[in-house]
């Protein structure tokens, strides 16, 4: 911990809440133009449901494309939450604090924007209550749960439901705060959301409590998610480099990758856009990059072990697909800008400490990252589906169309707009997890320098 | 799963590649039969076109000695099917008479099944089936016209078995041998084509499958298909029996 000044409770709560009692001119602009992306994108939505999923560029074989791949990144992005908030908070990481809210929401949002793309992939998504629903209609038969598309909304539906629980729990003593900073309807607004919040020494302890046992009831969601995600591959014994054993931890441990990057990212826009220098530090940064590096090494790690386990059989049309994957057009191209960005440029980057505490360099290592895993994820899906199967007459290419570009472009819109209204409302750095990292603090004179050193009272 | 009463059947097909001439009559047959829209310019381009069965050619040797292979590949049904399980909502499960069936009203569209497919023979309906206006009258009444957003493929042209299992059931008698003819095995000239009930010892189907030339297509993923294949005979070529008997 580095020397910095003290940071008293008036302060905090003037500049932590700077979000919602004086918001910032360019909130308004900024929530326009994404607004305006994002009903372009809606359009763009229905018309493709309207006319049909020929407007894609999807075909045979290549059933599943671009919205997959969206899909299982947006999910890869969500475990930022559950690695950030459930597993720092367990090991009371104390550096975690002023991260954990940011990281929930974008849980929470990419969550609800990943569930998005395997609805409107479907042929006829108005019939999704056939397919998620466990209710059998007039049909006589319940979904079929040995398919991972069942599992796959029960585990994103779970892990949603733990995360919006999460996210409240941790709101509540910040929303009776700004009940009491505001007037009129924003007052009434957060009266009813403050479920009648005055923290008093009960109301604390069960919050305490309630978020503790969150984080542990959480835990398992953090392996089965994007385990379960992996099978929708894994499971598929037909198409070389999706029938991987591997898949579920590599799946997970890539997903930890690209969430917590993505924190990285988020976090150096908070510094810039709402200036809170004396919250997000760059000690911050400086601990999530040490994070990574282990993550990203882990995962590394993975990748190379699922090639190996595809190579060790020596079967030869999985020596094809990897040949494909690697070595031919446009592939190849694909595959290295993969390597470089997710893994062979940030990460020797993050070794210095001069990188892991320059904010700038942090946020564009961090979106590297995130290019590179998404990258990954379509590297995986249609090269498996687009191999060379044993018939010539089905050896297709695939070329997303504009319509499904439109639809990725406009699922980064909808986080990001979603996140700053959200940020109109609700403070995005916990102000109660703040002071009480202040409470823990004592500054520690060694020698002429005051630093922060935690405390915590045993018990 | 189905509550199926009538005897026990095992539909399946022998497929002689050895006299296959690659006519194409079967892939026409079976788009008439079964209301399969028009491969357009455009379907085929976009990779999107439907055939049910299609007849793969292959050129061995090399030039002057060069021979064109044909193999008609359709839906297998198979009795592992990769197809089956992953379906999320049962839209295609495997039937008491050995089909692999489609039901094309459970059917969201997820193409799962149509990855699981190592004979790449399921296919989407990307746009809403449309035909020329001349052939608005040639629909075959016996056969659902699929809406865009679900999957299909050969059903061993199921209309013409429950017809006739209807018909044999009201006479009172079982379905005799080759009374059910798919719309592919009527039109094949060459009896290349062959349907029947595995499940009938005495059925032509039954002992066909029992030559030594008898293969599966990709046998290495365990399907076991209920379309049989019969391997080419290559007088040029000295082939031991075992080694026929065993290429897959």
């Amino acid at each position: 911990m580095q020397q910095r000044r003290t940071l008293d409770q008036p302060y905090t709560n003037r500049v932590l809440l700077n979000g919602q009692l004086d918001t910032p001119r360019w909130w308004a602009p900024a929530v326009a133009i994404l607004g305006i992306a994002v009903i372009i994108g809606l359009l763009v939505i229905g018309a493709m449901i309207n006319k049909g999923l020929g407007v894609t560029g999807l075909g045979r074989p290549v059933y599943w494309g671009l919205f997959i791949t969206t899909f299982v990144f947006w999910v890869g992005i969500s475990h930022a939450g559950i690695m950030i908030s459930a597993i720092l908070r367990l090991t009371q990481a104390e550096w975690r604090r002023p991260v954990t809210r940011a990281a929930e929401l974008l849980t929470v949002f990419s969550l609800l924007t990943a569930l998005v793309f395997p609805l409107i992939h479907a042929g006829r998504p108005w019939r999704i209550a056939y397919w998620i629903l466990p209710y059998d209609f007039a049909r006589g038969i319940y979904p079929n749960i040995r398919s991972p598309l069942i599992m796959d909304p029960v585990a994103i539906g779970t892990y949603l439901t733990g995360s919006t629980m999460f996210l409240y729990v941790a709101l509540l003593p910040d929303l009776g705060n700004l009940r009491d900073r505001t007037t009129g309807w924003k007052n009434s607004l957060y009266t009813v959301l403050a479920l009648g919040w005055r923290g008093n020494p009960r109301q604390w302890k069960m919050q305490t409590v309630g978020g503790i046992l969150l984080s542990a009831l959480m835990l398992p969601i953090f392996v089965s998610v994007h385990s379960i995600v992996s099978w929708d591959f894994a499971v598929v014994p037909s198409v070389e480099g999706w029938h991987s054993t591997i898949f579920a931890p590599y799946f997970v441990i890539g997903a930890v990758h690209s969430g917590v990057s993505a924190v990285v990212t988020m976090m150096a826009l908070m510094r810039w856009l709402w200036k809170w220098d004396d919250f997000i530090r760059p000690e911050h940064f400086d601990a999530l990059a040490r994070l990574l590096i282990v993550v990203a090494t882990g995962w590394l790690g993975f990748t190379f072990l699922e090639l190996i386990f595809a190579l060790y059989g020596q079967d030869a049309p999985e020596i094809a697909l990897r040949e494909m994957q690697m070595f031919q057009w446009p592939w190849n191209m694909l595959f290295i800008i993969f390597f470089l960005t997710a893994y062979a440029i940030p990460v020797p980057l993050w070794l210095f400490k001069r990188v892991r505490t320059n904010i700038a360099m942090m946020f564009w290592t961090s979106i590297l990252v995130n290019v590179g895993m998404w990258l990954e994820r379509f590297l995986i899906i249609v090269p498996g589906l687009a191999r060379r199967t044993p018939f010539v007459y089905t050896w297709e290419a695939y070329r997303p169309s504009p319509v499904e570009w439109t639809i990725f472009v406009w699922s980064f819109c909808w986080v990001t707009f979603l996140m700053l209204l959200f940020s109109r409302f609700f403070p995005l750095v916990p102000l109660f997890e703040q002071k009480e990292s202040q409470v823990f603090t004592q500054d520690v004179a060694i020698g002429r320098a005051k630093v922060p050193a935690i405390v915590r009272e045993a018990d | 799963m189905t509550t199926a009463s009538f005897g026990s059947h095992n539909w399946g097909m022998v497929v002689d590649v050895d006299k296959c001439i690659g006519c194409q009559a079967c892939v026409i047959a079976c788009q008439a039969e079964n209301n399969i829209p028009l491969n357009t310019q455009d379907r085929v381009e976009r990779a999107r076109t439907i055939s049910w069965i299609r007849v793969e050619r292959y050129w061995e040797g090399d030039f002057p000695d060069t021979k064109a292979r044909f193999i008609p590949i359709m839906c297998q049904h198979c009795e592992n099917a990769p197809c089956e399980p992953v379906c999320p909502v049962f839209a295609t499960y495997h039937n008491a008479e050995g089909l692999n069936v489609q039901v094309y009203n459970r059917c969201v569209g997820t193409r799962y099944c149509a990855n699981g497919c190592p004979y790449i023979v399921r296919f989407f309906n990307y746009w809403e089936p449309v035909w020329p206006e001349s052939l608005r009258n040639h629909l075959n009444p016996d056969v659902t016209v699929r809406s865009r957003g679900i999957m299909e493929k050969c059903s061993f042209c199921v209309h013409r078995i429950r017809r006739a299992t209807r018909t044999a059931r009201s006479e009172g008698r079982e379905i005799a041998d080759g009374e059910i003819q798919t719309a592919c095995t009527s039109a094949c000239p060459t009896s290349a084509l062959n349907f029947g009930n595995f499940n009938d010892p005495n059925s032509k189907v039954s002992k066909m499958r029992e030559d030594q030339r008898h293969y599966t297509l990709l046998d290495q993923f365990g399907t076991d298909p209920n379309v049989i294949y019969l391997a080419k005979v290559d007088p040029d070529k000295k082939v031991s029996v075992g080694e026929a008997a065993s290429h897959g």
